[in-house]
């Protein structure tokens, strides 16, 4: 033990602490953060206006069914695998590779790649959120099983079987969790869902896009509270029992395709394309092939990959401290000795509220009122990451055991609320860290200069060459932080925090389940 | 339960029932979504109820939310027909080889942007190329759009000795389509921008141009754009003179309410050779392999 804590450097909360702002602050200096829209409150003025008088008959209620329907078979397909994956998991190092890959791409770019063999059809929605969220059921369920009591198991007749043995005692110990898992995650897949009808299928973001699009806000207003309506009741519609329900009406109602040319055919075409155009027929056995794929390579790196990369650093780093702050300034609000009774349950609705929204959505529509820069995405990620951070530390805070002539208020908040919680607090944010680095990329595609916004390109040329390979830089970049991260959640010693919505304390509230999920 | 069995049963047999119904395939078209999306909705629903009536098969339209989104639908053959502008029919005609340009509107022959400035940048109106636009913020269309993007990116090189957009002005942005265009500009998100004229004399006609705020500073050279493109398959699926029935169908259309809303006055047969200088223009941008 010795020898470990001095083979690694000391790493305390404040330098970590420090070291992250000092990289937000050279962020900023770097950063694109205008806001160059003339008169910004007009179209603000229109939008809240809207958000007051909510067109509530315009609701394509198609679009809302769709967009739960796929989220239903979507998470229904990615734990189901995520469970077959999460068996092998702890044993086999290529199951885990292979998981981190899956859930490093975000749904958003699997959507895009999918629907260029799959089209516009149910398929493309249910693999874009099936095959990501197979990567995190994965983890999580592994994670669940390694942490399980087993004391069921010492009490087994000698040479119970492994599967017996998995089913008599694993299974019920763990099937509860598993549950709860699951359904949260449903709720997670609703706002993935939702997001891809940004970029075409029939869901809730299809007409959403339009609406905000041509400023139609009462109409926009409307769907955005049927989406909040449904994440508000899924406890009410998504339970265990009613799951297999859900799952046969969601086949029942799912949108008819249109008919393609054969999805072999198609796919066949894809697998062609996605062959960087170097190699694509070339001798592979010439040096001239190669030469010529590192000249094709090289220009991608240092034109599109490099600067993509540095921008989604920039703004990732910017948000997380953003998050940071909001997330400390925020917890009080729904804390019981700073908010009081009255404070509290109204700082949870307008947490609750911001965390449901999908940044993405937010993201877009703050570009519009604010016009083109870094601004809207850390903005909207930081409101995000925030609101979720702030009120898991509003939950632990009010776990806390106080002196009983502990002193109160800004005290109280400096000097002994935060410094207890501090460690959990940067928990969260490394774990926090790795997601809003897939959101930053993602944010390309509306226009800011992250990865994302060289894969927009290069699908708008064409490209699934050069769209793969950014692709893949996204998942390598998310993979390190990944690393990075958990790297430094053990150095700082905060490895054995929780880290999931799932494990917050619930304190006396039965309302657990209407946690979101924290990936 | 027995009930919930006989549900299911019927909702089976209803599923197979439809499928079975659906020998005949429909015919579906798309088209880029190059402006207020309304409008798209309204024109294209008239020309599937026109396009049906002549053809004899159930014609439907299918919206996507992307230039690129509807070169993938033709590729994938889930639409057999889309009315693409000059570089995306390019774009898709490589994608499905056999595919063809057969009809564009007269309009299309010599086709033009307009760049189009805030009043705030004291810009003026002129017959030469507007040099006094460097250093300020513009915004393209859609990235795959040939009058928002491709023909004027290759005026702009050639009046700033080749040099890029991005080295030319202080900010490039792709606002996504034309009338988006107008409104970024119009609120000044950017100074200046790019567009398709008759998306300009649309938005005009529909009063949501404020020209005490936006106006044209210059109108591009000529260039040919917009397309009917169809694959080339669609005989063997729909039966031998189809492509010729659907031709002829389009060539026909003279409802001025069809016309108007295309901003068009009427329809002439196209050739896939219409469009090799927008393709020469797309390789030498590097957008195109």
């Amino acid at each position: 033990m010795l020898s470990r804590a001095t083979a690694l450097p000391k790493l305390g909360y404040v330098s970590a602490s420090a070291a992250f702002l000092l990289a937000a602050l050279l962020g900023v200096l770097v950063a694109d953060i205008a806001v160059s829209a003339l008169d910004p409150w007009a179209e603000m003025r229109r939008l809240l206006a809207g958000l007051i008088r909510p067109d509530l008959v315009s609701i394509e209620l198609r679009s809302v069914v769709w967009t739960v329907a796929f989220a239903v078979l979507g998470v229904s397909l990615g734990a189901t695998s995520g469970f077959l994956l999460a068996l092998g998991f702890a044993r086999v190092r290529a199951i885990r590779v292979l998981s981190a890959f899956l859930r490093s791409v975000h749904e958003l770019f699997w959507a895009l790649l999918i629907i260029q063999f799959a089209g516009i059809s149910p398929l493309t929605g249910i693999l874009a959120i099936a095959i990501p969220y197979a990567g995190i059921f994965a983890k999580v369920f592994s994670e669940m099983i390694e942490e399980a009591d087993l004391a069921a198991e010492r009490v087994l007749p000698k040479g119970a079987s492994i599967i017996s043995t998995f089913a008599y005692v694993r299974i019920p110990e763990l099937a509860p969790q598993f549950w709860t898992y699951t359904l949260y995650r449903l709720e997670c897949g609703m706002r993935s869902t939702l997001v891809l009808g940004f970029i075409g299928l029939p869901t809730i973001g299809f007409h959403l896009d339009s609406f905000f699009k041509q400023g139609h806000y009462p109409q926009a207003a409307a769907l955005l509270f049927a989406f909040y309506l449904l994440i508000g009741t899924r406890r009410i519609w998504a339970r265990p029992a009613t799951l297999p329900l859900l799952i046969v009406v969601s086949l029942l109602v799912l949108p008819e395709a249109y008919p393609g040319g054969s999805i072999l055919d198609n796919f066949l075409r894809f697998a062609s394309q996605i062959v960087p155009a170097p190699l694509r027929g070339a001798d592979l056995l010439a040096l001239a092939t190669w030469s010529n794929l590192t000249s094709w390579f090289s220009p991608i790196l240092t034109r599109q990959i490099v600067p993509g990369i540095v921008q989604t650093l920039v703004l990732s780093q910017i948000a997380l401290v953003a998050t940071g702050l909001l997330a400390l300034g925020l917890f009080p609000l729904i804390c019981r000795r700073f908010a009081g009774p009255v404070g509290r349950p109204l700082g949870r609705v307008a947490l609750v509220i911001v965390r449901s929204t999908p940044e993405y959505m937010l993201v877009y529509v703050l570009l519009q009122l604010l016009g083109p820069s870094m601004l809207p995405a850390i903005i909207a990620l930081s409101l995000h990451n925030g609101g979720i951070i702030g009120y898991l530390m509003g939950r632990h805070a009010d776990e806390l055991v106080y002196r009983p002539d502990a002193p109160k208020g800004l005290n109280l908040y400096c000097y002994e609320t935060v410094p207890r919680l501090y460690g959990q607090f940067l928990a969260y944010m490394l774990y926090r860290w790795e997601i809003i680095i897939r959101e930053s990329a993602i944010f390309g595609i509306l226009g800011v200069a992250t990865l994302g916004y060289y894969i927009d390109g290069a699908i708008s040329e064409i490209r699934l060459d050069v769209a793969l390979v950014l692709i893949l830089a996204t998942a390598v970049l998310s993979m390190a932080v990944d690393k990075l991260s958990r790297m430094l959640r053990k150095r700082l010693r905060v490895e054995a925090m929780p880290t999931r919505l799932s494990e917050a304390p619930v304190g006396s509230g039965s309302d657990q389940a209407r946690l979101a999920c924290i990936r | 339960m027995k009930r919930f069995l006989a549900i299911v049963t019927g909702l089976v047999l209803g599923f197979a029932g439809a499928a079975a119904a659906q020998d005949k395939p429909p015919f579906v078209f798309t088209a880029i979504p190059d402006q207020d999306e309304t409008r798209l909705v309204e024109r294209f629903t008239r020309v599937a109820d026109y396009l049906q009536g002549k053809l004899g098969v159930p014609v439907k339209y299918l919206p996507v939310k992307s230039y690129p989104a509807a070169v993938t639908a033709f590729s994938n053959n889930q639409v057999q027909l889309a009315w693409f502008g000059g570089f995306t029919g390019v774009q898709a005609r490589k994608q499905v080889p056999g595919s063809d340009a057969i009809a564009q509107g007269a309009e299309d022959v010599a086709f033009k942007s307009f760049i189009i400035a805030n009043v705030s940048t004291g810009l003026k109106a002129s017959t030469e190329f507007p040099k006094g636009i460097a250093g300020k913020t513009f915004s393209f269309g859609a990235r795959a759009s040939t009058s928002g993007r491709l023909m004027p990116e290759h005026f702009i090189r050639e009046a700033f000795a080749g040099r890029m957009p991005e080295e030319v002005f202080s900010r490039v942005g792709f606002s996504g389509d034309h009338s988006r265009t107008i409104q970024v500009v119009q609120s000044g998100a950017y100074e200046v921008g790019v567009l398709d004229y008759s998306v300009w004399d649309l938005e005009k006609k529909a009063g949501k141009i404020d020209e005490s705020k936006v106006v044209v500073l210059w109108e591009t050279p000529t260039f040919p754009d917009y397309q009917w493109t169809v694959r080339g398959d669609v005989d063997a699926v729909h039966g031998a003179g189809f492509k010729a029935k659907l031709v002829a169908a389009l060539l026909a259309i003279d409802d001025p309410a069809i016309l108007s809303q295309f901003a068009r006055s009427k329809f002439i047969p196209a050739r896939n050779a219409d469009y090799a200088p927008i393709e020469e223009v797309a390789k030498a941008a590097n957008l195109l392999n």
